[in-house]
């Protein structure tokens, strides 16, 4: 039988050792946002004859030759806009002599330095939502749970979960401005769908653990907190192991064969999955059995005066 | 054992066909020739669904970054503004469109400010829609609330001039002069529809923002004994006159308005009465952000990653396995048919959405399995194994398909844009997958187990 819950505070170590790198480059170096965050500019370009696929990849060429971050090229008819980090109007003309070696003739229509597409109210409104949710939760596991006999508390269950979300988030953001400040990879509107996403699946995940916890705290008495939960654990894992490998290898596939533009997109999910999975069964079911352990030594020592 | 029900069944097949029916092509072209006539229509589906009196088209709505939209470039008035406070108006202008798009639908908008020099323009991009007039009767350029007070002394020359450029009914009630105050819509809170608790006439309170109660406490003080007139969209709605300086911050718009009226009255007073007046610059339908390569890819990728799904679970759960990607099959049919119905603009959030409840449904199944194997470890029969494995693995799923129906349902309340579209194919997929994992797997291997 495997001891999970006895060498809870290893995994807990772990946890943190993962975490901290991220959480002390997030403090130095923050996260690198993409012009979707901060604005930018706004070029369209006429050319001569309608836009086709080459087109576009040779004016990606172009702009990846001068170092330029591009946020979109969108095709129209015979004209192309293309969205850029904020650039100089001498940067400007250096990209498009360097664009006309590459496709030929062609017109700036326009020029003009644009604000963000998520707009502070978007990301605050997805915060907030993301913390309303997480009330929510927790309110939900502590009504389902209600029934788990003393002195198991249903509320512990609700919060832990949501510690455990927590861990998966703190992970996945300290990895991403790690990889911002070494790589230049930027935080985009489909890095907060992959937050949402790490968010949906932790809190699954980490409920089916719990489930099991609650199911045997019922049906077995005489037997330890600690062991129950261990023993739930072990019960669950095949599962939660089968699920994540799952998604683990759809995410594999799409690396593999997907688009450029959703690499990073796919890799925060894959880290994301991966933290998931470890916090539901190394986090999540651990710390409620040193909050359970904790709540029983405070009440002893009440007990006896 | 019970055995299954035929009638379950039959829905089942149904729910099936008619989701097949709908993610078909409209028509399906053979490329051969037969007596010399080139591509012969095999299936028109629109006749055949005709016949159900089903008239809709069915093509998937893709997002902005997927296959493009309508890009519609606004400008902004700022001749009323005082400079310092530009750029704020044009950012709450932003915000206001971005909640009236949302208002209106599952669509996710593209919305920048643009400034350079004296030019203040939002640029606006709404995927799936290709009528122009449709964009922007969407974004809507009006609900502009202003209020208006007398002017100073009366000159009769500067009188006609004017007059004409004022809201309409404004020279009539406050003189030629009249004047537009500081108090616009980006000071109104809310509004909502109440009663006059005399008279049970509706009326509109409205409340407003601290800042704005300050500008409504002084104009309000300025104007006692005199008239004070509300504007929306370029016309006078109402003309108080004020009694006594209002501090509150509140003020009611009455009239001889229907319930109907007030209620549109408040609704368009919500969705964000506008800061600045807007008018239409320019207008263009734009392709794809992520490039059609991008998409064939990420499309043959998903189809690998289906496939993955498949043998993966074969090799786990065998005959169960099999099972399980035949009712996957069956979820995703429905699934993308409700898409369709909706219909559901998909980007990539929407997609990811989709994707986190593939994985959801999946999951179901293998919560099952395990569960049914531990019951035919203890020396259960199928049977018995089967039934008892659905019953032990309900709390799970019912718990963490809540939990994420939950999360789903907030960010789509208070979401926007990007996350909403991820929320709503969540929160289609999650019940969807609720109905696969109970009924389609249950019913498919009592069939099996018979």
């Amino acid at each position: 039988m495997l001891d999970i819950i006895g060498k809870r505070n290893w995994y807990f170590f772990v946890s943190l050792l993962v975490i901290i790198p991220g959480v002390i480059s997030l403090f130095l170096y923050g996260l690198k946002l993409s012009v979707e965050f901060t604005g930018g500019s706004r070029m369209t370009l006429i050319f001569p004859k309608e836009v086709n696929e080459k087109i576009v990849s040779q004016v990606r060429k172009a702009f990846a030759e001068e170092k330029v971050n591009v946020y979109t090229i969108q095709p129209a008819k015979n004209s192309v806009i293309i969205r850029t980090e904020p650039l100089q109007k001498q940067e400007d003309i250096k990209i498009l002599s360097s664009l006309e070696k590459e496709v030929g003739k062609f017109k700036q229509e326009s020029f003009e330095t644009i604000g963000p597409t998520i707009g502070k109210e978007t990301t605050r409104k997805a915060f907030y939502s993301v913390m309303i949710a997480s009330v929510l939760i927790v309110l939900y596991i502590a009504l389902s749970f209600r029934k788990v006999p003393k002195p198991a508390s249903s509320w512990r269950f609700g919060i832990t979960a949501i510690i455990a979300v927590l861990h998966d988030v703190l992970l996945l953001v300290g990895i991403f401005s790690l990889l911002g400040h070494f790589y230049n990879v930027e935080i985009d509107s489909l890095f907060i769908t992959a937050l949402l996403t790490i968010i949906g699946f932790s809190v699954h995940d980490t409920i089916v653990v719990f489930d099991r916890i609650r199911e045997n705290l019922l049906r077995v008495s005489g037997v330890s907190f600690e062991k129950i939960v261990n023993d739930s654990i072990l019960q669950t894992i095949v599962r939660s192991l089968n699920t994540s490998l799952t998604a683990l290898l759809v995410l594999f596939s799409l690396l593999l064969f997907g688009g450029e533009s959703i690499r990073w997109f796919i890799v925060a999910l894959f880290i994301g999955i991966l933290s998931g999975t470890y916090s539901s069964i190394f986090n999540a079911a651990p710390l409620l059995v040193v909050w359970h352990n904790w709540a029983m030594k405070k009440r002893e020592k009440s007990n006896t005066p | 054992m019970r055995q299954p029900s035929p009638l379950l069944i039959i829905f089942i097949s149904l729910i099936t066909i008619l989701a097949v029916l709908i993610n078909l092509p409209n028509s399906i072209n053979l490329p051969i020739k037969i007596w010399g006539v080139n591509n012969i229509r095999l299936i028109n589906l629109n006749t055949f669904l005709a016949a159900f009196d089903i008239k809709r088209d069915f093509s998937l709505k893709k997002g902005l970054d997927l296959e493009g939209g309508t890009s519609i470039t606004l400008k902004a008035d700022m001749s009323e503004i005082p400079s310092a406070e530009r750029n704020n108006a044009l950012d709450s202008a932003r915000e206001v469109i971005e909640r009236r798009i949302n208002f209106f639908g599952v669509s996710e908008p593209i919305i920048q400010t643009s400034r350079s020099g004296n030019d203040y323009r939002i640029i606006v991009e709404i995927p799936g829609i290709t009528d122009v007039n449709q964009a922007v009767q969407l974004i809507g350029t009006t609900a502009q609330l202003t209020f208006w007070e007398e002017g100073a002394s009366p000159s009769a020359e500067l009188a006609t001039d004017s007059a004409a450029l004022l809201p309409f009914g404004v020279a009539q009630i406050l003189g030629p002069n009249a004047k537009k105050t500081d108090l616009t819509g980006k000071d109104l809170q809310k509004a909502v529809v109440t009663f006059n608790p005399n008279t049970g006439v509706p009326q509109v309170q409205l409340t407003f923002t601290p800042e704005g109660s300050k500008k409504f406490a002084e104009i309000t003080k300025r104007n006692v004994g005199k008239i004070v007139g509300i504007v929306l969209d370029n016309q006078l709605i109402q003309a108080p006159r004020v009694s006594e300086p209002i501090f509150g911050g509140r003020a009611e718009i009455t009239g001889q308005f229907t319930t109907e009226q007030a209620k549109n009255l408040q609704i368009q007073l919500n969705a964000g009465a506008l800061p600045v007046p807007l008018s239409v610059l320019e207008q263009r339908s734009i392709g794809a952000s992520l490039g059609n390569v991008s998409l064939q890819k990420s499309f043959i990728a998903g189809l690998i990653g289906f496939l993955v799904i498949v043998v993966f679970m074969i090799a786990l759960y065998g005959q169960l396995g099999v099972v399980a990607s035949m009712a996957l099959t069956v979820y995703t049919l429905i699934t993308l048919a409700i898409f369709r119905l909706i219909p559901v603009t998909l980007t990539l959030a929407g997609i990811a959405g989709f994707i986190l409840s593939i994985g959801i449904a999946v999951d179901a199944n293998i919560l099952i399995f395990e569960r049914m194997r531990e019951e035919m470890r203890k020396g259960k029969s199928n049977y018995v194994a089967l039934d008892l494995g659905f019953s032990r693995a309900w709390a799970s799923i019912r718990d963490s398909n809540i939990a994420s129906l939950i999360t789903s349902a907030i960010l789509m309340i208070f979401g926007t844009g990007i996350v909403r579209g991820f929320a709503l194919t969540l929160a289609i997929g999650v019940l969807v997958s609720l109905f696969s994992a109970i009924t389609l797997t249950r019913t498919l291997l009592r069939i099996i187990f018979r």
